[in-house]
């Protein structure tokens, strides 16, 4: 007896379960966010960022419903031209889209305006799969490097223009998804070579002993395995750049805006200007940190209630989870979405045509790198990047995107039995 | 080829689970100065003072109140005015006035109040209180200041303001803060914990601009102030008062006793200064005039000057004597000036003569039997036993220490013991000749008019004496002033010796105090004269009457006045009969006491 062939039987049911249990507990938080205690107003008054919120996870129901009433070749199908599409918008949105202090990330009529830079993401991310579902594509060719990369920096470039570098840093994340599909790991250990190189020369005060301890390093990398003249030389041409690299650091970031010079210098050091550069990050540890281990109850919270912290109900949004529901509730939320990647992970790899497979590595991509960065800069382990956390944040356009773009994934994954065995 | 690459990827995404969850761990849990700092952010402490206690007089006349003043208070980003002719005319200002505290106001917060108009009377405040619901953003603050409806007794009632860093240090409690007034001086100091009461907290909560968010938790910590409590003086308004009147433009001390309980009546200090004065807005601008006077206003005299007790102190070297069995009433000395000055009177005297006649000469020879009584039959060694004894004696008259009063910075004055003159002369080298001064009064002796008083109040009690004392009832209750203002304190002389005394003393009126003597009051009263090196003695009289059921001791302190029996007598003669008939039958009396010209 076959079942009947209804992709709904498949559905991942675990990942929907934690897609509604993220965005109920973001909707809550936001109305905790704008809740006044003085003048209390309904959860589902439109004219506060509740209720029109509530509207926007309608909407996404909406779209959930859309996406797996679809056929599943559709995306795979339109995933060139929704990519060239979102290109073209995003090429537009620097030229009729509104400006906002400086950027100009939206684009619409009227009241109804999104921010194509998200929705980019999940084009992308179909883009990337179709051009390397190929059997014969492989990361470790130049050529094929390239044509991905391409892929990659289109998007990105545009967003610059906006120029939004917070969303144009989420696209790096789609290295993760390359990562699996086989870029060689030289270039990983070089990139992380290279951040945490970076993150030394800003971190470490005096740059001598950054230079000693790279000279002393190769010393004993020459000195160490078999003398040859080419070993010697390759050994100390590196080191040599790093040291140049080291002292050009500097001069780098002094020639950086003054707010992203800022933003750095106050990872390093959040107490320089408490009021003033720190502030965002000052208030958001303190609101988070006097949250203690189960939080001061639900709509308790001073410093997020009393404007304390900026951004609160949008990218500082764990900061409201942090003060009102503690440690326990960030756990909760962490937990969640460890689990949710966990879970895309697994799907991703039981995955039977590579289309899907690295669309959902991308998924899995993208999310993680939002829910890293945006927590981490609440707590100070980031600097200040304007991104929102997955389906907690308030925003329409992001809520959406990230909808979308799993849903799209979920669609793929419960119509998997129907796609022919083509992975390599 | 790719196989353990999605290990790694599920490896790194629960390693940063892991180290977001421990980074928060460490802010949340282990760190509890984010909590801290959330308070300092959004929890602001408000604390609710407490009314002060109010002070009487002894018969329940207002003397010290808290006087409301309010503060018209305006939050820019609320107020508007429609009309401001309207405006101007309610709240009675002018419209540059208004414009100015406007803008100060707007540049301080546009959010936060400020003061508008300042320390609104009462009576302004009824007229706009109906007006202030039609401007939205005005509200009024209350606050309180001392106030004084009849202004005297500044010493005695002391003065509040604003607590010093030292007194802070001193506050083992905790209970003050920058800003609290406080008592420093006089009664409002040394009652300061019951007249203070005891503070309110509210706390409230602001959002980042500081706007007000209500209050914390509901006001679940929040703790209501409690008034001060009420004290009764032991002061007459009405003494008090024209003790005041007497003593305009003069210098020196009042201090007035009942001797029955060491009440104190009347506690004046000349120069003195309205107390109305140290309150409120003017506070730091009139102390800095009236402390840079060279009249020394705030020196309080009655417990801060020292004088040689002069010719008074006679009585308690007579009473000494009688105790010790050295005097009789019969004994007998010549009036001779060889010996030490005196004015021309009948000699020989007896002791009721001596103390009428108030006479040097008898004084310096009963003195030497005093203390030379041969104990040793080394003169220098026998006066310092008999000094020494002597010594003793006198302290029980409430000499040479401080007596106790209920204020801070009273003198001792002092009693000159054996160890003294020998630090000047050295050991053995000082006997009766040195310090023959002491039998009349002078010399290394000094007493305060307040120990004055007390002396007097001894002579009238027969031997005994209370503390002198301006409390009479806390919150009403007589019970709860200190216990030491209710214990008798006896001299150590028989209460027998005292009639020839009193006798003497009632007599001494006609010998050298003419001026004092009212018809139908007895009044018991001895002059002295205390010596000035640099002016002008000054003039000293102790007394109380009536003689036969004492009311009222007295000693009064004129300086520069020159004898005892002129001013100093008359105006203790005035204020006697003031407290104890309650008019003035003597107006020229009066008029020659404030004419003040003692000299002549």
């Amino acid at each position: 007896m076959r079942e009947p062939d209804i992709p709904i039987n498949r559905v991942d049911w675990l990942v929907v379960v934690i897609y509604f249990a993220l965005v109920i507990i973001g909707w809550f938080n936001i109305y905790a966010a704008v809740y006044d205690s003085q003048a209390p107003q309904s959860m589902f008054d439109m004219s506060i960022n509740s209720g029109q919120q509530l509207v926007r996870i309608g909407i996404s129901v909406v779209l959930i419903i859309l996406i797996m009433a679809a056929d599943h070749r559709l995306f795979e199908n339109l995933a060139l031209p929704i990519y060239l599409v979102f290109l073209f918008i995003l090429l537009l949105t620097p030229v009729f889209g509104k400006e906002v202090n400086g950027q100009v990330l939206s684009i619409g009529f009227g009241s109804f305006r999104i921010q194509p830079g998200e929705f980019a993401k999940f084009a992308t991310a179909l883009a990337l799969a179709k051009v390397m579902e190929r059997p014969t594509f492989d990361l470790a060719k130049t050529k094929n490097q390239l044509v991905a990369f391409g892929v990659l920096m289109l998007p990105i470039v545009l967003i610059l223009l906006q120029p939004d570098t917070g969303t144009a840093m989420v696209y790096f994340s789609f290295l993760i998804m390359f990562y699996r599909e086989g870029l060689p790991q030289r270039y990983y250990i070089l990139g992380l070579g290279f951040i945490a190189l970076t993150l030394l020369a800003l971190g470490i005060e005096n740059n001598l002993y950054l230079v000693g301890a790279i000279a002393i390093l190769a010393l004993i990398l020459i000195s160490i395995g078999k003398t040859s003249w080419k070993r010697t030389i390759a050994f100390s041409a590196i080191a040599l750049l790093m040291i140049g690299y080291t002292y050009s650091i500097d001069w780098v970031v002094s020639k950086l805006p003054p707010h992203q010079q800022n933003r750095i210098m106050v990872l390093f050091n959040p107490d320089i200007d408490p009021l003033g550069v720190g502030w965002n990050v000052t208030q958001s540890k303190i609101a988070i940190g006097s949250g203690g281990f189960f939080g001061k109850g639900y709509l308790q919270g001073t410093q997020t209630k009393f404007d304390f912290v900026p951004e609160q109900h949008t990218d500082f949004i764990f900061c409201t989870l942090g003060e009102e529901f503690g440690w326990a509730g960030s756990f909760i939320v962490i937990g969640l979405f460890v689990a949710l990647l966990y879970r895309l992970v697994v799907m991703a790899e039981r995955q039977k045509t590579r289309f899907s497979r690295i669309y959902g590595y991308s998924v899995v991509s993208i999310l993680f790198f939002h829910f890293m960065i945006n927590i981490s800069m609440t707590i100070g382990l980031f600097p200040v990047v304007g991104i929102p956390l997955p389906f907690f944040s308030y925003g329409g356009s992001s809520l959406w995107s990230f909808t979308m773009l799993l849903f799209i994934f979920v669609k793929m994954d419960a119509s998997r039995s129907q796609q022919l065995g083509r992975i390599s | 080829m790719n196989d353990q690459r999605p290990f790694i990827i599920i490896i790194v995404i629960f390693l940063v689970g892991l180290v977001l969850l421990t980074k928060l761990f460490m802010i949340q849990v282990v760190d509890d100065s984010f909590s801290r700092r959330a308070e300092r952010n959004a929890i602001q402490r408000v604390v609710d003072h407490p009314y002060r206690g109010l002070i009487y007089d002894r018969n329940g006349e207002l003397l010290v109140y808290n006087n409301p003043i309010f503060d018209l208070m305006v939050v820019p980003k609320e107020f508007t005015v429609k009309d401001t002719a309207r405006f101007l005319s309610i709240f009675g200002i002018e419209k540059e006035q208004l414009i100015t505290a406007y803008n100060a106001a707007r540049k301080y917060s546009s959010v936060k109040p400020s003061p508008l108009i300042k320390q609104i009377s009462t009576t302004d405040f009824a007229k706009i209180q109906d007006f202030l619901i039609d401007y939205p953003g005005l509200f009024i603050t209350t606050r309180s200041v001392r106030s004084y409806p009849t202004p005297i007794a500044a010493h005695a009632l002391g003065y509040i303001g604003e607590i010093n860093g030292q007194q802070l240090e001193r506050d083992t409690t905790d209970y003050y803060e920058q800003g609290d007034y406080v008592g420093l001086s006089g009664m409002e100091r040394f009652y300061e914990d019951e007249l203070r009461g005891q503070k309110g907290v509210k706390y409230k909560m602001v959002n980042v601009r500081g706007v007000d968010k209500g209050p914390f938790k509901n006001g679940a910590y929040d703790t209501a102030s409690v008034a001060g409590t009420n004290l009764t003086s032991t002061l007459d308004r009405d003494l008090q008062l024209y003790g005041e009147y007497l003593m305009q433009g003069k210098t020196g001390s009042v201090v007035a006793i009942e001797p029955k309980t060491g009440e104190i009546l009347a506690f004046i200090s000349a120069p003195f200064y309205d107390p109305n004065d140290l309150t409120g807005a003017d506070f730091g601008k009139n102390y800095t005039i009236l402390n840079s006077l060279n009249s020394k206003p705030f020196l309080n005299r009655p417990i801060m000057a020292r004088y040689p007790p002069g010719s008074t102190f006679k009585i308690v070297q007579s009473l000494i004597g009688l105790q010790e069995g050295i005097l009789f009433p019969e004994t007998t000395y010549a009036c001779n000036k060889s010996l030490v000055a005196c004015h021309n009177h009948p000699s020989p005297v007896n002791l009721f003569g001596a103390i009428r006649n108030s006479c040097n000469p008898y004084y310096h020879q009963a003195f030497r039997r005093m203390i030379n009584r041969e104990v040793s039959s080394n003169t220098f060694k026998d006066t310092e036993i008999g000094l020494d004894s002597w010594r003793e004696k006198v302290l029980k008259f409430g000499l040479g220490g401080r007596l106790g009063v209920d204020m801070l910075g009273e003198y001792g004055g002092d009693v000159p013991s054996s160890k003294l003159y020998d630090r000047i002369y050295g050991e053995g080298r000082w006997k009766y000749s040195t310090i023959y001064s002491l039998s009349i009064g002078q010399g290394e002796l000094l007493v305060t008019p307040l120990q004055m008083a007390n002396l007097a109040a001894i002579f009238a009690n027969k031997g005994y004496y209370y503390t002198p004392h301006l409390i009479k009832a806390i919150d009403g209750d007589p019970s709860r002033i200190p216990s030491k203002y209710r214990t008798k304190h006896e001299v150590g002389v028989d209460a027998k010796h005292f009639d020839l005394i009193q006798d003497a003393m009632a007599e001494a009126l006609y010998g050298t105090a003419n001026r004092a003597i009212i018809e139908d009051l007895v009044i018991a009263g001895k002059t002295g004269t205390a010596q000035n090196p640099h002016g002008e003695d000054h003039s000293v009289f102790v007394a109380f009457a009536p003689k036969d059921d004492p009311k009222i001791a007295i000693a009064v302190y004129v300086e520069n006045a020159g004898w005892g029996g002129r001013a100093a007598a008359s105006t203790a003669s005035l204020m006697i009969e003031k407290y104890i008939k309650g008019q003035i039958t003597r107006p020229a009396l009066e008029e020659y006491v404030l004419a003040g010209n003692f000299i002549y």
